[in-house]
């Protein structure tokens, strides 16, 4: 294994600014790692040489004009399957969308072209993002790099097990319940879910639009700074995009320091229904920032207990509609029932087969939430529990500075281990589901391996909407201490992936 | 106990435009009704008056000047059409033909 594949983005971004080694030579050494051990983990989709290496070359280019185009130019990064690429297939994880390369990039796609970053491939995910393990996957399941018998977490399992195995230094992902943060912390990363409107959503395949959000998959929180640096901002194609400037996450995160720090710990979110070995993480890292000098506060937020509830409706309701585009007519698959059908038996035949069983389940379900009769009972209500929860965040957030909740109940479940019981598998997201709900901010750090199973676990940092800038603070001062006690980041200990039959 | 029978499900399946066998119906039938069932407690949470929230941050209408921007060509529009004929997207017919 090449030493450039465990260096940290910043690490490779000065190394090519230094001209110690080359983008291209950078991009290449993942790529063939990527390509090498793609049959291990399935964190990719598809993966082009040509496009990818033509990018480094480029970066390599700029730079020797003494042209830097980013704090990350010239360092490789997978794209989650969801952004659309104009040079590359966008599927979202779908057969219904097997092949179909977009006719123009996402605001998120341009953003990293324009900071030199060149995009090894696309990386696997749960069908338009619907899963907590990838197995929703039409392409099949990634694997997680700890433990290929697991989840990687999803919906963007492929982005964090190319991250976490080091097939490439930085990922991005989408967080519509979780996405980013889950995946994060079941594969000892980092994944940051912005404040809602932060980063553009324009290009992204949709799936619920007052809930998702694009952001950064990194081994360091600093990584995951600076390319929420490249990607955030304003975009006047996207109507939902937050005009002020959030600052820059990467000088927050130079400048962390805990004097006066208030920690709010969520009742609810701290002690029930956690594996024991991932509360024990929890409680370690709550500890260290006490004894560090933070004030640590217990805060009440009783409708939480109603958040996957709520968000159980208002995504398939969102679902529902924001699929009804993939109706065999603009783009993606048509199937062709037999004899002479009409339009719109064409359009049930195509859904049927183009779409897996959960996005089923989903569209369905959404069918019924927003059906006439049933709305106030069922979606009314949902929105209803979205202002208690913003009241119960805003009352926590008049007591602390930011949230702390272990991000996952578990550590990674065995493949297979919650597929036909989708009701199981829907509460993995039980503490990342909130923020999304209220629009804030959260990331996901490791905080150690819950001594049961030597599995990594996570803790979850939520601060209020806008104020990213904070919580990537708490996450580097909470980054520092663990990697103090460990001597290096937790990500040191996954196991080193070979190839089969190489 | 769950109101969503087999029946409710093939007629939410049309109204979604996805074709549904009946060994799916069936199957459909239990997970949703235990999903439901589930979700159904955001019932208990919410009183009259609360308001509802459509979008976490708030906003006002945005606007943009009406100034002609770069868009896609036809070509380009059509690229990942299943069928098309004529610079137009090509589908089956619109109405059964009795």
């Amino acid at each position: 294994m090449s030493e450039l594949v465990t260096k940290s983005a910043s690490e490779l971004a000065e190394l090519i600014k230094s001209k110690e080694v080359s983008s291209k030579e950078v991009t290449e050494t993942f790529f063939d790692r990527a390509t090498d051990l793609n049959h291990l983990t399935l964190s990719y989709l598809h993966l082009n040489r040509e496009t990818a290496l033509a990018a480094a070359e480029a970066a390599d280019k700029a730079q020797s004009e003494g042209k830097s185009l980013s704090p990350l130019h010239g360092v490789p990064i997978a794209m989650k399957d969801v952004l659309a690429t104009q040079d590359a297939p966008s599927t979202a994880g779908s057969k219904i969308l097997e092949g179909w390369i977009p006719p123009y990039d996402a605001t998120v796609t341009k953003k990293v072209r324009a900071a030199g970053m060149p995009i090894i491939g696309k990386t696997n995910m749960d069908e338009f993002a619907m899963g907590s393990s990838t197995e929703f996957s039409a392409y099949g399941p990634s694997k997680n790099p700890w433990d290929l018998t697991r989840i990687p977490g999803g919906s963007g399992g492929g982005s964090s097990s190319a991250v976490s195995g080091h097939l490439a230094p930085l990922a991005t992902g989408s967080d519509t319940g979780g996405s980013i943060r889950y995946p994060a912390a079941v594969t000892g990363s980092v994944g940051a879910k912005p404040t809602y409107g932060a980063v553009s959503r324009y290009g992204v395949i949709a799936l619920a639009s007052s809930l998702d959000q694009i952001g950064p998959v990194a081994n360091t929180v600093l990584d995951a700074a600076l390319l929420q640096d490249v990607i955030a901002g304003y975009d006047p194609m996207d109507s939902t995009s937050i005009v002020e400037s959030l600052g820059s996450m990467a000088d927050a995160v130079r400048t962390a320091d805990i004097t006066g720090l208030k920690v709010g710990v969520v009742k609810q979110l701290s002690s029930d229904g956690f594996q024991p070995g991932v509360k024990a993480c929890f409680d370690d890292t709550v500890a260290k920032l006490s004894a560090a000098g933070a004030e640590v506060v217990e805060v009440d937020c009783p409708s939480f207990e109603y958040a996957v509830a709520a968000y159980y409706l208002i995504l398939p309701a969102e679902a529902s509609s924001n699929l009804a585009r993939y109706d065999s007519v603009r783009f993606g698959m048509r199937v062709m029932p037999e004899g002479n059908p009409t339009i719109e038996r064409v359009m049930a035949a195509t859904r049927e087969a183009g779409f897996g069983p959960e996005v089923k389940r989903r569209i369905i379900l959404g069918t019924y939430a927003l059906s006439s009769g049933y709305y106030d009972a069922y979606y009314g209500s949902a929105q209803k529990v979205r202002t208690l929860i913003q009241q119960d965040l805003a009352a926590a957030f008049s007591k602390a500075d930011v949230l702390v909740t272990p991000t996952a109940p578990t550590t990674a479940f065995k493949l297979g281990e919650k597929l036909d019981d989708p009701l199981a598998m829907y509460l993995n997201d039980i503490a990342t589901i909130p923020a999304n709900l209220a629009g804030i901010p959260g990331i996901s750090v490791p905080n150690g391996l819950a001594h049961e199973d030597s599995l990594p676990s996570g803790v979850q940092i939520l601060a209020p909407a806008k104020q990213d800038a904070q919580m990537y603070r708490v996450a580097s001062l909470i980054e520092q201490m663990y990697v103090g006690e460990w001597g290096a980041p937790l990500i040191s200990k996954v196991p080193v992936l070979e190839a089969q039959n190489g | 106990m769950s109101e969503i029978t087999p029946d409710l499900v093939r007629h939410l399946a049309s109204l979604a435009r996805i074709l549904v066998t009946d060994e799916e119906v069936e199957k459909l039938a239990g997970e949703l009704g235990v999903i439901v069932d589930s979700v159904a407690k955001v019932n208990e949470a919410t009183s009259g008056d609360v308001l509802p929230t459509s979008h976490p941050i708030p906003m006002t209408n945005v606007m943009r000047d009406d100034e002609i921007r770069p868009s896609l060509t036809q070509e380009q529009a059509l690229s990942g059409a299943p069928d098309s004929e004529e610079g137009r997207f090509k589908v089956a017919a619109i109405l059964d033909e009795e």
